[in-house]
């Protein structure tokens, strides 16, 4: 009846219990406050059936965020034993814990905080940068959200029944086969990471179609906003690189439930094809999450520098490079693997061309803010924390480029600073840095600057604290992934890095006090133009704050590159257009909420072998896949009179807003 | 806010401490403490790196702060100029630094990959010291197939003499790293890789693995000794006297159970062809890729062939009791069409 899942199953550890504890405590607050208010019918119309791009791009950030917290608390304690741990002291768990921590910290923070935070931003932004009112399929929006959340719980699932895998984010050959890990955790890690990825293909399908297809008349390819194009790449490589993942899972999904044998030692299993097949995916994975956020920090820099992007040709080319090469650099993870020297030196070089667009692009960067007039907000404190600190981290990154350098740090503390240092100021603080900057427009209100500036100089040196020390430990031939220290050196070391942990925490609760203070003031910091920092460039500004459902009521035509901005400038942004048209509209529907319940009753009935729950689960989704072959009440429409009743609205704000400033000065 | 004076005597406090750290550590950073020529290269290597790419990063550091300040928008005398978005000659100079940078880095990148190839033996007037390293679960074993004897969890060489290791894995993926002396190397179950290294002076260095493999993992660290001719003579003598021998019995207890912490032993004999015998129930399969056990027999130094058929029996395996039957039917004819390429993965 439920297949291997006894009581026994049940977590024993007590730390453990604990967070379980608070985490149905938790969730029992959260239902028991919905009902009481009967906020699930809103719930449930307004948001987890939505299609509208913007509140799935809003829910895909909040789901980050709250991942993004469990990733910390993971982070913070692996820190800590690594402080402990050393000669007699085991630290305060045994290695078999600390060895799932390492590969929950990283599945959580690559898939299911980076991706999401990405998607979410593109969600938000990219239909309102292009001039669009959807993206190109709006209910496999909702179902891409959902199969990356249905990922993300059962994942924290595992928290709670059975363990996580101990083989690292990245799986290990063989180690994960069922000869050396038969029980359930390389399973949860497996599975949640296989419909996290289904997820993030469609969206990546979804994208590409929309940026090239919907796109406001005259947006050239040439006239697209960065972080659009840098957006667009990032989707190629999904489209590209994940269906090489979904395979490899599903090779070994065969080798653990069919007794197959693609990466296991004996019958002529091959453990390098895992790290081939994997790092395939997981290098184009790494620049699928730095391209958004690179994007984030062109536009940034370009509207608080009040100036054009430096090279906007160059840049687009660049960011096609780094695309085009990312492919092609994968063995560089496993130079180590006696391969022969002409081949390493082929990917050597493959990876160190990457640094020069990457170069190019910090120049352009540069020379943007070069004679312009920075105003230093909340965006631009991560944008200029990126630039100083990203540096390092790609100048390490050249360092491991070259075979027998890497023979020398190769999978030591050296990498996880290097890779720390690329994926926190690369592509962290661009999420943040277009959090804040976007916010406003997907919430109405600004958000509280002076907390927000104390949240990046708590990430920000919190960061150097907590990885500049494991440059160190590495060239002292210290490991990663190591639950018990042998070597009195590297201690101090660990040391410093738990301060620094702690103070990214300081730097994550300054982040939760400015969204509590920004919502409490929310009525002091009202957006009322669309405009919000006065300085957009870009079409996304060209809407209200929030937007109507619409975006736009009449699609702009576009002229420039910076089109919002030449609207401004010729005086023309904020005129009220003289007629109105019905707008056609898609219509929320529940089937994505449905496929993503049923997938992770699928998952969890394969982690268990609950054969029965999963023939039921599976057939129900595909049941619901065909449903929604047969529904064609997808659209509604907003009829001329009522967007006219919205925008009139909208523009006497703005007028009265326009007036009370006249006023003022 | 953080008054002024106490800032300052805040960074001086860091800054004395991060100083200490770095004099008294000075010896403690191994990676460029290296005893071996190997090692030498390769900390040399790193150095260069980044020295040259010291050429963009010092002045991206500049530009960013420099442009910070002299363009701020509060800035009175700021020379603002919107229109300023494109200009050739920056481009040409923005693209160029870094290609000409990565022009000496992949050359240099292309030489020192050939040069510091792990398989490559070492030029030296004395033969290279022969040793198998087999990583089980979570152990160390050292096999000298020429002086017949074997050590668990240490590793005994002459210094100032290049060993040459042969590697390979009973189980998971590991990889066997000494950082004071050279690069590390993956040892995979079914496969041999090479690494050729030598240190200079006689000395102990801590050797590890350092490539993720089970609960264990943290254990799997060894002390690799170097002595000096005399001594290691006298150490081989030494270990001829030793009451333990690793048979093929001794190493299934060692490596058919997950162990950690095994502790160190010498062994006055070793099982004949044990390393190969660890190898070979996975090879197996590769017969029908083509594998070629003689070459691969003499490249060891070993004239005799047919003794590595006698399959080891499955130490991890025992649902495929019927494999040594298939084993037996095959080897006569599949292990002499194989082709030692197979084997040596890519080399
Ligand atoms: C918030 C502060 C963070 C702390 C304190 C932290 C700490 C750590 C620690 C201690 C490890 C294990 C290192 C080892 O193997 O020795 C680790 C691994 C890792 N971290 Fe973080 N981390 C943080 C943020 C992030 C972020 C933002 C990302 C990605 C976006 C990330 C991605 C990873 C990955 C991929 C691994 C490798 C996991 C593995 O070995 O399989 N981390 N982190
Ligand atoms: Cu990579």
């Amino acid at each position: 009846m439920f297949g291997k899942l006894t009581t026994g199953d049940i977590v024993q550890d007590p730390l453990t219990l604990i967070v379980v504890i608070g985490m149905i405590g938790g969730a029992i607050a959260v239902v028991a406050g919905l009902t009481y208010f009967k906020k699930w019918g809103y719930l449930w119309r307004e948001w987890l059936t939505s299609v509208d791009h913007k509140k799935i791009g809003i829910m895909y950030i909040v789901f980050s965020l709250v991942m993004l917290l469990r990733g910390f608390a993971d982070g913070i304690m692996m820190r800590t034993q690594q402080a402990m741990a050393i000669g007699e002291s085991q630290g305060f768990m045994d290695a078999h814990h600390f060895d799932q921590i390492f590969s929950a910290h990283g599945t959580i923070m690559i898939i299911f905080v980076a991706m999401p935070f990405l998607f979410g931003l593109m969600n938000l932004v990219i239909p309102q940068q292009i001039g669009a009112r959807d993206v190109a399929f709006p209910l496999l929006n909702n179902i891409s959200l959902w199969l990356t959340t249905a990922g993300g719980a059962l994942m924290m699932i595992s928290l709670a029944l059975g363990e996580f895998s101990n083989t690292g984010w990245t799986g290990l050959a063989p180690l994960f086969g069922l000869e050396y890990n038969p029980y359930v955790g390389v399973d949860y890690w497996m599975w949640s990471f296989q419909l996290a990825g289904i997820g993030s293909t469609l969206g990546g399908v979804n994208f590409i179609v929309t940026i090239l297809k919907m796109r406001a008349p005259g947006m050239k390819l040439m006239k697209m906003p960065i972080f659009t194009w840098t957006s667009f790449t990032a989707n190629v490589l999904v489209v590209l690189t994940f269906p090489v993942i979904t395979i490899a899972l599903l090779m070994l999904t065969m080798d653990r439930y069919l007794g197959m044998h693609f990466f296991t030692n004996d019958l002529g299993g091959n453990m390098m094809q895992w790290n081939n097949l994997f790092w395939m995916w997981g290098h184009p994975e790494v620049y699928i999450v730095v391209l958004p956020s690179f994007g984030v920090f062109s536009e940034v820099v370009a509207a608080f520098s009040k100036k054009r992007i430096f090279g906007y040709t160059s840049l687009v080319y660049a960011t096609g490079v780094i695309m085009f090469l990312s492919a092609l650099v994968w063995l560089h993870h496993f130079y180590t693997m006696a391969n022969n020297p002409s081949v390493n030196v082929f990917f050597s070089i493959t990876t160190m061309a990457i640094a020069i667009p990457t170069g190019v692009k910090i120049f352009n960067w540069l020379f943007t803010m070069y004679k312009g007039k920075i105003s230093f907000a909340t965006p631009m404190y991560w944008t200029m924390g990126f630039l100083v600190l990203f540096v390092l981290g790609g100048m390490t990154g050249v360092l491991l480029s070259i075979p027998p350098a890497d023979f020398m740090v190769h999978n030591s503390a050296f990498l996880v600073a290097h890779f720390h240092n690329t994926l926190i100021p690369g592509a962290l603080f661009g999420y943040l840095a277009g959090f804040s900057y976007w916010f406003p427009k997907a919430m109405g209100f600004r958000l509280n600057e002076k907390w927000g500036k104390l949240s990046f100089w708590g990430w920000a040196v919190g960061f150097v604290l907590a990885f500049m020390p494991l440059y160190a430990t590495g060239f002292m031939g210290m490991p990663r992934r190591l639950a018990h220290l042998n070597n009195p050196d590297w201690t101090p070391y660990m040391y410093i890095a738990l301060v620094g942990a702690c103070i990214i925490g300081l730097g994550i609760f300054a982040m939760l006090v400015q969204l509590f203070l920004s919502v409490k003031d929310r009525k002091k910091n009202m957006d009322v133009t669309g405009d919000s920092w006065g300085y957009g460039r870009t079409l996304e500004w060209h809407t209200s704050s929030p937007p109507a459902d619409y975006n736009f009521a009449i699609i702009p035509t576009v002229k420039e590159i910076d089109d919002f901005n030449r609207m401004k400038e010729e005086g023309i942004a904020f005129k009220q257009p003289e007629k109105y048209f019905p707008i056609v509209m898609p219509k929320n529907r529940p089937h994505g909420a449905i496929i993503g319940v049923l997938t992770i009753v699928f998952g969890f009935a394969m982690v268990w072998h609950i054969w029965w729950l999963a023939i039921v689960s599976f057939v129900g989704i595909i049941g619901t896949v065909v449903a929604i072959g047969f529904d064609d009440d997808s659209e509604y429409v907003i009829p001329a009179e009522e967007v006219k009743r919205i925008e009139d609205e909208r523009f006497a704000k703005i007028r009265e807003a326009m007036a009370q400033k006249t006023n003022n000065e | 806010m953080l008054k002024k004076s106490s800032l300052i005597s805040l960074v001086r406090g860091v800054g004395l401490i991060a100083l200490t750290f770095f004099l008294s550590g000075c010896e403690k950073f191994i990676v460029f403490n290296s005893k071996g020529p190997i090692g030498q290269k390769e900390a040399q290597l790193i150095i260069i790196a980044f020295v040259l790419m010291l050429i963009v990063v010092i002045p991206v550091f500049i530009m960013v702060f420099l442009f910070a300040w002299k363009y701020r928008a509060s800035n009175k005398e700021l020379d603002y100029k919107p229109e300023w978005v494109d200009s050739k000659k920056v481009e040409m100079v923005v693209w160029s630094i870094p290609i000409a940078i990565i022009l000496v880095l992949g050359t240099l990148s292309w030489i020192y990959t050939h040069k510091l190839d792990p398989y490559k033996p070492l030029k030296h007037d004395l033969p290279a010291l022969q040793v198998q390293v087999i990583s089980t679960d979570w152990n160390w074993i050292f096999i000298y197939p020429e002086e017949n004897i074997a050590t668990i969890n240490e590793l005994i060489i002459q210094a100032d003499r290049p060993v040459s290791f042969k590697l390979t894995s009973s189980t998971v993926m590991t990889s066997m790293f000494i950082p004071q002396l050279g690069h590390q190397m993956y040892a995979m179950a079914g496969m041999q890789t090479q690494l050729n290294l030598l240190a200079e002076e006689p000395g102990i260095y801590q050797g590890l693995n350092i490539e993720y493999s089970g609960t264990g993992y943290h254990t799997m660290h060894f002390k690799a000794i170097a002595k000096t001719a005399d001594e290691f003579n006298a150490w081989l003598a030494e270990a001829k006297q030793s009451p333990d021998v690793l048979n093929r019995a001794k190493y299934d207890e060692i490596s058919g159970q997950r162990i950690m912490n095994y502790p160190i032993t010498t062994y006055s004999s070793v099982e004949p062809n044990l390393f190969l015998d660890v190898m070979a129930p996975y090879m197996e399969w590769m017969g029908h890729v083509g594998v070629h056990p003689e070459d691969y027999l003499e490249s060891q130094g070993h004239s005799g062939h047919g003794h590595h058929h006698h399959a080891a029996p499955d130490m991890n395996h025992d649902s495929h009791s019927d494999h040594d039957m298939t084993h037996e039917d095959h080897s006569g004819h599949d292990m002499h069409t194989m082709d030692t390429d197979t084997l040596n993965i890519n080399k």
